[in-house]
């Protein structure tokens, strides 16, 4: 996690409001490493945390949290995470004579346009299986919490906008209002900021912009490429706002090995 | 430099042991000598070259094993097809296994065209040719005047393996020896061959890429490429070629639709893709002829699909051609994206406007620059400007030029 986030969202693994549903976009730009950040929150302020990792592979997540300073295998042998490998998971289904047997949550790849219920399910199930686990141990599991890198790889597997919508909702209704627990979404587009696209992409950003209480959108520089500022971030605020007005706020950032560091625009070592 | 790596290897030995992805650092004690990788000196990765010694730097040292690599093809598809022949000659020389599979020519055309190595210190098993003994004393004063003591030494050199060296360099005008090529194991899928057969189960993967993927997959676990094999065998690297995917010839219908019957058929296969070459020790190269691809969000799904990405943008048949700005290279060359591996950051390159020319032995991606201005008539024509000019038409441009006052 990453200190001058916590401190510009103000929040901090002790104290952050339960039933957030966090949005992050990002467009011709790279928002993962803000996934990387809400892991390491949620794990280090004792969450149950659902982790549905389409895009990279476990081994990936666990090194980069490892230079974080949060273990993942630890996490998952306790309990604390429970983790859906979407990449390991499809190859049974991509090639059916494998003779393994993946679980079920990747059963929509066989037929996408069908809809996203095998992998609500397991969310679903996830958090029950592990609250009635928790039960009986005197744990003190935080709220539960869903991370979900990369919605926007369900459309390039064959899943309609609709589907996906759904599926966010469903996972809101189930996370945010039932449980009390937050949501976070990372979600890719690219191409310009063409409001009036009709893109898959686009419209998908708009319902989820829609239905999110925090949106963090990264973009690359208006000005160009940089090495030393890898681009801006729009952080929109909806919480906590009583006439639900967002309050927006926009840094620059620089990715480094552990940690990212953001800054007010033109404020970047490299420019002063 | 070299702390990272040996960070790199405590903290995998700190971990627990079941790693089964080929993305995991490898420690010292179990270090795989593989032919024709290296350590990355930033982050530890496992690396192969492309082939092009340029494109390795570019690329931040190599290609990372496991990952994909999408080319963008140029227009007519000659300096993408040049790369992907450097990376199949590159797994030859280095002894790797080779799967291509192609549509439009037969794998094996495509073979039979891989570049001419430049070794120079690698003993050839040539029959035909046998060794000069120095029985003959005037051969030997002719031979060597100065330094004929040397002349009883051994003509060639003590055995150096090409796999030692990282990146060779390769003649375009000559092909490769035909002994050279059969001692390297390739597999190849023409697509032809494979005629769209309604399987008994049903794959998600739609029709022209199910058969690809399958075979690649069977490729992987019949030859023990798979990271989850017993490590008792000697591991080596398949090196994948997939040559102009997403084009019409393979049954695709992405590059004249606007709106395609199944937009997810290739982005599912390269998903599919990636998740094989994630536990496995294979490296992938992709052409997609992205200039034929209408959707332009499809464009940049298929991207974020892969690792690396890079566009080539040749000259020929455009005005670019005779502009003077250009005139020492081919092409230009964009990075459209760089991967992460195991950590936060990526290597971004140093600048974004870079050329690529294609000498008879090298493939050289420089970074573009102005040639100075050395006419007599100081030409304030700029960058963006020429480019217009050359657009609209190079008449007015020249016009210009010769307004005297």
């Amino acid at each position: 996690m990453f200190a001058e986030l916590n401190s510009i969202l103000n929040v901090s693994p002790e104290d952050f409001s339960r039933g957030e549903f966090v949005l992050l976009s990002d467009r011709q730009s790279d928002a993962s490493f803000l996934i990387h950040h809400f892991l390491g929150f949620y794990l280090r302020a004792g969450c149950q945390v659902c982790f549905v990792a389409l895009a990279q592979s476990l081994s990936h997540y666990t090194a980069v949290s490892q230079r974080l300073g949060v273990s993942l295998s630890q996490a998952k042998e306790k309990g604390q995470l429970v983790f859906l490998e979407g990449l390991n998971e499809s190859l049974s289904i991509l090639n059916p004579h494998d003779a393994r047997k993946g679980s079920e949550a990747m059963d929509f790849l066989r037929n996408p346009s069908a809809g996203l219920q095998s992998l609500v399910q397991f969310v679903s199930s996830s958090f029950s299986h592990a609250r009635s686990a928790v039960e009986g141990a005197n744990d003190g599991h935080g709220p539960p919490v869903l991370l979900v890198d990369d919605v926007s790889l369900l459309l390039s597997l064959g899943a309609t906008v609709d589907a996906v919508l759904d599926f966010s909702h469903y996972c809101r209704a189930a996370v945010c209002s039932r449980l009390k627990g937050n949501v976070v979404m990372l979600l890719r587009c690219d191409g310009e900021n063409d409001v009036e696209s009709d893109d898959d992409s686009e419209r998908l950003l708009r319902g989820l912009t829609h239905q999110c209480s925090l949106a963090l959108h990264v973009r690359s520089l208006p000005t160009g490429y940089c090495r030393d500022i890898h681009g801006q971030v729009e952080v929109c605020d909806r919480r906590r706002q009583a006439d639900s007005q967002q309050k927006k706020k926009t840094f620059q950032y620089k990715v480094h090995d552990r940690g990212a560091s953001f800054f007010a625009p033109g404020t970047s070592s490299a420019v002063l | 430099m070299a702390a990272s790596v040996s960070d790199a290897c405590k903290q995998s030995v700190k971990r627990a042991p079941l790693n089964t992805t080929s993305f995991q650092k490898k420690t010292r004690n179990k270090l795989l000598s593989i032919p024709g990788t290296r350590l990355s000196v930033q982050n530890g990765q496992l690396l192969v070259s492309t082939g092009v010694t340029s494109l390795d730097y570019l690329l931040g040292g190599g290609l990372a094993v496991g990952t994909v690599l999408l080319i963008e093809e140029d227009r007519y598809d000659s300096y993408s097809r040049m790369i992907l022949k450097y990376f199949l000659a590159e797994g030859v020389v280095c002894q790797h296994q080779l799967f291509l599979a192609a549509a439009q020519d037969h794998p094996n055309d495509i073979f039979q065209e891989l570049p001419d190595p430049i070794l120079d210190d690698v003993v050839m098993h040539k029959p035909a040719d046998p060794p000069r003994l120095s029985c003959d004393p005037q051969d030997s004063f002719d031979a060597m005047k100065i330094a004929w003591r040397y002349q009883n030494l051994p003509k060639v050199q003590s055995v150096l393996a090409s796999s030692s060296r990282f990146g060779h360099y390769y003649d375009v005008s000559k092909t490769m020896e035909p002994e050279m090529r059969q001692a390297a194991k390739c597999h190849h899928f023409y697509h032809s061959e494979h005629p769209s057969q309604p399987s008994a189960t049903h794959s998600p993967v739609l029709e022209p890429y199910a058969a690809l993927l399958k075979s690649i997959e069977e490729v992987i676990s019949r030859e023990g490429f798979s990271v989850a094999a017993p490590m008792t065998q000697s591991r080596n690297i398949l090196r994948i070629g997939l040559h102009s995917l997403g084009s019409p010839l393979w049954g695709d219908d992405l590059c004249f639709q606007d709106k395609p019957k199944h937009s997810h058929a290739l982005t599912t296969f390269l998903y599919g893709l990636r998740a094989l070459l994630r536990s496995s020790l294979a490296v992938a190269v992709v052409t997609v002829p992205s200039h034929l691809i209408q959707n332009s969000s499809l464009m940049g799904s298929i991207t974020r699909l892969c690792d690396n990405a890079i566009a080539l943008e040749s000259f020929k048949g455009s005005e670019r051609e005779t502009s003077p700005l250009y005139k020492d290279y081919h092409g230009l060359l964009h990075v459209r994206q760089v991967p992460q591996l195991n950590c936060l950051t990526s290597q971004l390159p140093d600048h974004k406007d870079l050329a690529f020319k294609l000498k008879r032995k090298q493939f050289s991606i420089e970074r573009l620059h102005l040639p100075p201005d050395l006419s007599e008539t100081v030409s304030r024509v700029s960058r963006g400007e020429l480019a217009g000019a050359a657009a609209g038409g190079s008449a007015c441009g020249s016009a210009n030029k010769h307004l005297d006052f």
